[in-house]
């Protein structure tokens, strides 16, 4: 095993030592070494090629979010790496595990302008987990191995490694004989026993307690340990935008999202309640509105692996540094035995029962179901249509992109299993979808995907349709959720700003016949009565699928919490706006 | 909002202060001083940030997620010993050095250079003291100064030797749990 390598083909090796087996990316001059390694570990090794670096980046999400392994995407120099800023960002914001390899140009004349050069180590530095400038290939091996496990380890994020031209070029010795020194980086996976027996006696306490799920729960796999406490203590479960997944919606327990277009009864359990156990959520602004003003009763227990998040935006009463999966073990140890259980049940059940009674009340899903005359289709009836199809038809996965149609599939589609929601949400990017849906699709060839997306994110990515037909994937279906518009800013100029809609009426192509210029069957359906069959047609089509549903144009997401708001503070629904 | 005295042990890299200053600067604050350089351990840099801050514990927790930050401390309520150097250049026409000569040890301070018309004077001393001399030389008027930003040693048996802390924190990664 002496023998020399290039850089390049280290690189290589190292990523396929690691498991890696997929790779999103587009060539470019300082990047070529490592293409021209490729070719020799094709087999092991498949490359996609993007249509656009930024393609590339939330393909990688996508695999990883999909799965929970690194994703990774490659850009070359310049231009090239500075496409990648946006979905490492994004992969920042949701703690997603992605490695982007970079080309860097040559190291005699970095720092020299020299042509398609940019510090881009500089620019991700704050938006990445932690990245590197490497002009050295006999440092790659170790490299390599040490970025994949920062990525993937504690709370996951996006790394990137930017290596000069010259030493993908040089040949060494590769030492593969690696052990990892990292003293500043201890992630702490148990959490502290004390902390788990005072947090236990709260819950125990508790007149009115609330589970609150997100997306660590998700990340650690913990979703089968999150039900069976919430079982043994008969807590009723909210679900972040990225929690949704991590307890089926069908479940007893399962009251639904909180937050910014979260439902009535989920928003004001929060304000009621007088404990609040927050798990692998990090108290994000969408879900807590005001944050002086959100849950004022309860006492906070915080569980996060990131310790920076515990009392960053609420106070907390009890922080639990850990990962859920394992701090969720660690309180069914600690719990008691069932009979001084079932004293606390009497108590929450009356708190379901209360919930239960204002989500009655509200009955959240049917504001919805209300048509003026004349509309032929509202966007509720592809929803509808959609959530009874998908769930009779095998395994599926749904990647949603940002705006109106990404916050009626959190509310409108039933959720039941983990890593089946995948979306932009920290961020906000949109045309997230397409390509993520891309990278969904290779992760799991035997699922169905569905892209759901508005006309404005759907314009901003879909050029990775040719990608898709190239690569042969034909598990993907796309849903346009088209309302000629950029909807959810457009639902504020109408709720805000008197109705100025600046900017956000937006044209397109007929996106059918796009994708049938991209080889994709297009389908476009402007009646409720052909939502059902279009649905079944793109299931019955062996290859990929577009639908342009063209929905009524202005229809709101409710309720809503207006900005800086109280979350008790809501809009319930169109007629109080 | 109070002021802070932050003492970091951070591994010897490059860009690692880039990331350390990129933390502070993406809030808009501003550092007052910032100091930095070899600590007692090979590889292991220790430095002094002096920042006006309300909300220091997130900074500090924030800081602990560079990957090459070992050691973070919030030093400003403990008992220390924070040093500080000026080095200021005096333009002195020649009669006036014996008053320059006559400061200078008043606060300990060291005359380092002589030209014609100028003197240049180093001194040391904690922060208060390193401004008291400064205002008392500006009138003789100061063509050019430069201090060193703010050390900062807690007393006794307090504080973190670099080799504590890398032993305590290992360095080989902890075992990673194994997902579903």
């Amino acid at each position: 095993m002496s023998e020399k390598r290039t850089g390049a083909q280290i690189m290589c090796e190292a990523l396929i030592r690691d498991g890696v087996d997929v790779m999103f990316g587009i060539p470019g001059g300082a990047i070529m070494p490592f293409y021209y390694a490729m070719w020799e570990y094709r087999d092991q090794l498949r490359h996609v090629l993007c249509r656009h670096e930024q393609g590339a980046g939330h393909a990688a999400e996508g695999y990883a979010r999909a799965t929970g392994r690194i994703g990774v995407c490659i850009g070359t120099s310049g231009p090239g790496t500075t496409n990648l800023v946006t979905p490492i960002a994004d992969a920042m914001m949701d703690s997603t595990p992605i490695l982007a390899i970079t080309g860097q140009v040559g190291s005699h004349v970095l720092g020299k302008d020299a042509f398609q050069e940019t510090d881009i180590t500089g620019i991700t530095m704050p938006i990445t987990k932690h990245n590197y400038l490497i002009k050295k290939a006999d440092e790659l091996p170790y490299v390599f191995k040490e970025a994949i496990h920062i990525a993937t380890t504690g709370r996951p994020g996006p790394v990137l490694i930017d290596i000069t031209k010259d030493a993908m070029m040089a040949s060494v010795v590769p030492n593969w004989d690696i052990k990892l020194n990292l003293p500043g980086y201890k992630p702490n996976y148990q959490g502290n026993r004390k902390q788990i027996r005072e947090a236990i006696k709260l819950l125990l306490a508790a007149k009115k307690p609330l589970i609150m799920a997100g997306n660590g729960v998700i990340m650690s796999g913990a979703d089968g340990e999150l039900r069976a406490f919430a079982e043994r203590l008969h807590i009723p479960v909210i679900t972040t935008l990225h929690g949704i997944g991590s307890i089926p919606e069908d479940h007893q327990l399962s009251i639904g999202m909180p937050g910014m277009h979260g439902w009535v009864h989920v928003n004001r359990a929060i304000q009621e309640c007088d404990v609040l156990f927050n798990i692998g959520g990090r108290f994000d602004d969408r879900v807590t509105g005001k944050a002086s003003t959100f849950a004022p009763n309860a006492q906070v227990i915080h569980v996060d692996i990131d310790p920076s998040e515990i009392g960053k935006n609420v106070k907390v009463a009890i922080p639990i540094v850990g990962d859920a999966r394992m701090v969720l073990q660690a309180l069914m140890d600690e719990l008691p035995d069932r009979e001084e259980l079932a004293i606390l049940h009497g108590n929450a059940s009356d708190w379901l029962e209360h919930i239960r009674e204002m989500q009655h009340q509200h009955q959240p899903k049917q504001q919805y179901s209300k048509r003026d005359e004349g509309v032929s289709l509202p966007p509720v009836d592809v929803y509808n249509a959609l959530t009874q199809i998908v769930n009779t038809r095998g395994k599926y996965r749904i990647v949603t992109d940002v705006g109106q149609h990404q916050m009626w599939a959190a509310q409108l589609l039933d959720w039941y299993r983990p890593r089946t929601h995948i979306t932009s949400g920290g961020a906000g990017t949109m045309g997230f979808s397409v390509p993520a849906a891309m990278g969904v699709a290779i992760a799991h060839p035997e699922d169905t995907v569905w892209a759901i997306c508005g006309d404005g994110g759907f314009q901003m990515m879909n050029q990775e349709m040719a990608t898709m037909i190239q690569e042969g994937i034909k598990n993907v279906k796309i849903a346009v959720i088209n309302n000629g518009y950029l909807g959810m800013v457009r639902q504020w100029q109408e709720l805000f700003e008197g109705k100025r809609y600046s900017g956000t009426p937006l044209s397109g192509p007929d996106f059918a016949k796009l994708a049938e210029a991209y080889h994709w069957k297009g389908i476009t359906v402007e009646r409720s009565e052909d939502v059902e069959a279009a649905i079944l047609e793109a299931y019955a089509t062996d290859g990929p699928v577009l639908i342009d549903f063209r929905v009524e144009r202005e229809v709101n997401v409710f309720p809503m919490v207006p900005q800086n708001k109280s979350i008790g503070e809501m809009i319930v629904n169109a007629s109080e706006a | 909002m109070k002021k802070h005295t932050i003492v970091a042990l951070v591994q010897d890299r490059a860009g690692v202060l880039s990331r350390v200053i990129g933390l502070i600067r993406r809030r808009g604050y501003n550092i007052e001083s910032m100091a930095v350089g070899h600590s007692e351990t090979p590889g292991v840099s220790r430095l002094t940030v002096v920042i006006e801050w309300e909300d220091v514990e997130q900074v500090v927790k924030q800081l602990y997620r560079l990957i090459e930050v070992l050691k973070v401390s919030d030093v400003t309520n403990d008992p220390t010993v924070e040093r500080e150097m000026v080095l200021a250049k005096l333009h002195i026409p020649g009669g006036k050095r014996p008053e320059i000569v006559a400061l200078t040890e008043i606060f300990d301070a060291k005359i380092v250079d002589v030209g014609a018309n100028t003197m240049v004077v180093e001194m040391t001393g904690s922060p208060a003291k390193v401004q008291n001399f400064i205002d008392v030389i500006k009138p003789f008027g100061i063509k050019e100064m430069m201090r060193t930003g703010r050390i900062a040693m807690v007393r006794g048996g307090r504080g973190h030797a670099a080799e504590d802390v890398l032993e305590s924190n290992g360095h080989a990664p902890e075992q990673v749990p194994t997902m579903n």
